[in-house]
């Protein structure tokens, strides 16, 4: 697999805007009601700004209506609160993979389907996203799935 | 061999069209309690799994691999599984244990332990749990609108329709792949008319629908199948790292997910290596759970009709929904696809999931006709939508959706189908005629719809697949097209998801648009008096199905002027010699005019008195006032009588011939079905009565039986008997009467 490693949003990237957002004190659910003024999109556009006069006049674009990392990982925390942790788990996840680009995220299902993945090729797929997106979960997420594909036959041959 | 009649009608009866088999577990052909389900067991060594359900862990295969790191809870486990089976299952159908407490403790139980529980429950039990233990309070309901022809225009009426009845989720799917875009833009546009905030997806391979999603056209999936065993898992070209790459892929771009699971799968495929159904769907389950999804759609899906051909196999579609409830997931219960060709057999294993109620009770409605229905399913269609309503009505329960007229769905209807033209002529797609819209809005199905050259169409799909363009171009046709409410709707879905409340458990939206989740309406039900309940103006809506009437309205119709021959003359006397007293009811020719079967009293009047007559007797009339009953006014006739015979005549036309001596509510002849009589009947009525008087031997009239006629009309009689009885003067005596009338 070829996949460009391409620069990810400042905001998606480890640490920066994510740890940030869990000093703040906790917007309640739902965030539509309750973090108006809050909310982003994935290009960094404010909810006030997403208005049908934009959208008229062409000024909104299908990034502008995309989820931003920053309400999935708010998303993550309700879930665990109200006692869904393995759902938190994959909004966590989901929120690093608001940066990885469309084809690729095809790409990296496809190679997790059976037979489809050497070992190596997973393992170095979990390094690329880790490095290139800060994606440590999907990273640690994709080497068990690597070390089980290994014990059970799933890798190709 | 000699046939029995009653044997062989019973062989041409819809429920003898279904094929039964007896169990083979070797097969997968046992619904729950194989012989060779594990029995439940755990061990845990420094914080990892080494035994579940007697496999070691050096014999785990993947599926086990994945449910013991990600599906269960370890810091509870070896407590949960200590306790016994019985005691959960007791747990679960106790309104006094809160679901919160039971599922704690379930996030530690195995496949074989969860299986295990079941055991001890039957239905009503498991019923209980469900209403119990389904994550969101009030209960959503699912439909699918897809159509052979895969009509736009068609797609986007029936998704607005559907929206209007209220479903809160529309799913479609395709019958040729690439008009997947289409399809699931036809039904976006349709269920944004209808309502904004009804969630879609369009059903087709999961790398297709995660584009769609991508691009807007869809907010949720349930196209994430996953099976109980490696090898099918495998047969079904993934694995649970897969699945739950995919689940995380699609809350990325903010879309709900769902996955499918469901019993029978396993065996249909041929790996079900020896368990039963539901083991192999508690396994599903936990790697669902486990890869974190919200939650599933099961209830054996589109495998139904193999646990229905098996012994409990409806008790165990049952118990695969209430598993997953107790897992926190939520449960979209099946009954979409074919389950059985008996209307009473389908609709009892419904009530299964339509009493307790689940987060979607169907995972598709067939908002079709079935015959349209490109999922095979259909097992309820568009053709059952008034039935719906009644169950919902006679229950007063909520099965999320709501009784439409018929000139809003026909508004609704056209308001979808202009829109669909529009966008297409604004995204220079192949035209939507006007006869198309047209077609559209009042048909039934595919076969109402004109012809449409699908090349085109598809070369279309094929380039809006290909090209950037997405939801926000089909804001700005529907703008220049002049639907900017359903753009402003497209709009809100999109606003929805970047706050990505929708991504938890169960949610959807309500009737305004605002998200109800497990997070904000979880299900609070702890026994009587707690919990959801249809009331206010949900309930009068439920109520308000068009055929209901005003009850004033079954009177009118028999209401009249009085009789201008029939003229009361002074109180009633004893008579003498043979005659016959016609005793009328209170409001016979007064302000009623005519019997329930639609007679005039008047002709009822000279259809007994000719009776009467040609048999040589005389007949004396009077009106009871002190009743409206048909005895007590027959008998008070009888007892002025000279001959002791009399007949008791109640407006809406029920009629006794009685004789004096007998008990009040005994007779000679009674005539209850009013519907049925006839003026010959009253006739001969009339003879039998002057026979009576006269001493000879009589035949009873004999009346067609008409058991329906109760059914039909028992509503009129209960109104037309009040209004006769508020003419009831109790303390007035019979009086005489005259009708200016000769008999031939």
């Amino acid at each position: 697999m070829t996949m460009r490693v391409r620069d990810a949003p400042a905001s998606s990237a480890l640490g920066t805007k994510g740890s940030a957002m869990r000093e703040k004190p906790e917007a309640k659910y739902p965030l539509r009601d309750n973090a108006t003024d809050k909310l982003r999109s994935f290009s960094e556009r404010a909810l006030s700004e997403i208005t049908a006069e934009a959208i008229a006049k062409g000024e909104l674009s299908g990034d502008d209506l995309r989820t931003h990392a920053d309400a999935l990982r708010q998303q993550a925390r309700i879930a665990r609160d109200a006692g869904y942790p393995q759902l938190a788990g994959n909004l966590s996840r989901a929120a690093e993979l608001t940066s990885v680009p469309n084809d690729e995220l095809l790409k990296i299902y496809e190679l997790l389907r059976p037979d489809r993945a050497r070992h190596e090729e997973l393992t170095r797929l979990a390094d690329y996203l880790e490095l290139t997106y800060g994606a440590s979960e999907n990273a640690a997420f994709i080497r068990e799935a690597a070390e089980t594909y290994r014990e059970r036959n799933l890798l190709r041959r | 061999m000699e046939r029995s009649i009653r044997f062989d009608l019973l062989a041409n009866r819809d429920i003898n069209k279904e094929t039964f088999v007896e169990p083979w577990p070797e097969a997968g052909l046992i619904v729950a309690d194989s012989p060779y389900d594990p029995q439940p067991s755990i061990s845990i060594d420094d914080d990892k799994v080494v035994e579940m359900d007697g496999v070691p862990r050096a014999d785990f295969d993947a599926l086990d691999l994945f449910i013991v790191s990600h599906a269960l809870d370890l810091d509870v486990a070896v407590a949960a599984m200590a306790i016994p089976s019985k005691e959960y299952a007791r747990m679960l159908a106790d309104i006094n244990v809160p679901r919160q407490d039971i599922a704690r403790l379930i996030a530690g139980c195995t496949p074989a332990k969860l299986t295990d529980i079941i055991r001890h429950m039957n239905v009503l039990e498991m019923m209980m749990g469900l209403a119990k233990m389904r994550v969101r309070r009030m209960p959503a309901n699912q439909a699918h609108v897809t159509n052979w022809r895969e009509h736009p225009a068609l797609l986007a009426a029936d998704a607005a329709e559907a929206a209007l009845r209220g479903f809160a989720e529309v799913e479609t799917t395709v019958r040729i792949a690439r008009f997947a875009p289409f399809n699931a833009l036809a039904i976006l546009i349709g269920t944004q008319t209808g309502r904004g905030g009804v969630l879609t997806q369009c059903s087709v391979e999961e790398a297709l629908g995660l584009r769609l999603a991508m691009k807007g056209l869809t907010s949720y999936a349930e196209t994430l199948s996953v099976y109980g065993t490696e090898l099918t898992f495998v047969d079904g070209d993934d694995t649970p790292w897969s699945k739950a790459f995919l689940a995380s892929a699609y809350a990325s771009r903010g879309v709900k997910i769902r996955f499918t699971s469901g019993t029978g799968s396993e065996a249909l495929m041929g790996r079900a290596e020896q368990k039963s159904m539901l083991y192999l769907e508690a396994r599903c389950l936990l790697v669902v759970k486990g890869a974190g999804s919200q939650g599933v759609q099961n209830g054996s899906i589109s495998c139904i009709a193999l646990p229905e051909a098996l012994p409990g196999g409806v008790r165990a579609v049952l118990a695969e929904n209430l598993l997953a409830s107790m897992l926190g997931l939520e449960v979209a219960s099946g009954n979409d696809a074919l389950a059985s060709h008996s209307s009473i057999r389908k609709t009892a294993k419904l009530m299964l999931q339509f009493i307790p109620g689940t987060d979607f009770i169907f995972s598709g409605y067939s908002a079709i006709p079935k015959r349209d229905n490109l999922f095979g399913g259909g097992n309820f269609d568009a053709e059952d939508f008034d039935d719906y309503n009644v169950l919902q009505r006679d229950m007063q329960i909520d099965g999320g959706v709501k009784p439409i007229r018929e000139d809003e769905a026909l508004d609704i209807r056209r308001k979808a189908a202009e829109a669909i033209q529009a966008v297409y002529r604004e995204l220079d797609l192949p035209a939507i005629s006007d006869e198309e819209v047209a077609a559209a809005t009042v048909a039934h199905s595919s076969d109402d719809m004109p012809e449409r050259d699908i090349v085109p169409d598809l070369e279309a799909a094929d380039r809006f697949m290909a090209s950037d363009s997405d939801f926000v171009a089909v804001m700005r046709a529907l703008q220049r097209g002049g639907f900017s409410e359903v753009a402003d709707n497209i709009l809100e879905m999109g606003r929805q998801r970047i706050a990505a409340d929708y991504l938890q458990p169960a949610a959807i939206f309500d009737a305004d648009f605002k998200v109800q989740s497990a997070i904000n309406d979880p299900n609070n039900y702890t026994g009587p008096g707690s919990g959801y309940r249809p009331q206010g103006q949900r309930w009068k809506d439920i109520q308000a199905i068009p055929q209901a009437k005003p009850p004033t309205g079954f009177v009118e119709p028999h209401v009249g002027e009085p009789l201008s021959r029939l003229v009361e003359i002074g109180p009633a006397a004893r008579g003498r010699g043979k005659e016959v007293v016609l005793a009328l009811g209170p409001a016979f020719g007064r302000v009623l005019g005519k019997t329930i079967g639609g007679l005039e009293h008047e002709e009822v009047l000279k259809a007994i008195l000719s009776g009467i007559a040609g048999e040589g007797a005389l007949a004396r009339i009077i009106r009871v006032y002190h009743s409206s009953d048909c005895a007590a006014i027959g008998f008070v006739g009888a007892r002025l009588s000279g001959s002791g015979i009399a007949i008791g005549l109640q407006s809406r036309g029920t009629a006794v011939i009685h004789q004096k001596d007998l008990a009040p509510l005994n007779n000679l002849e009674l005539f209850p079905q009013s519907p049925s009589l006839t003026i010959a009947t009253y006739e001969n009525i009339g003879v039998n009565a002057a026979r009576y008087a006269l001493g000879k031997s009589t035949v009873p009239v004999s009346v067609k039986i008409d058991n329906g006629a109760r059914l039909r009309l028992i509503v009129k009689t209960a109104l037309l008997h009040r209004r006769e009885t508020d003419e009831v003067c109790p303390g007035q005596a019979p009086v005489e009467c005259l009708f200016d009338w000769e008999p031939d």
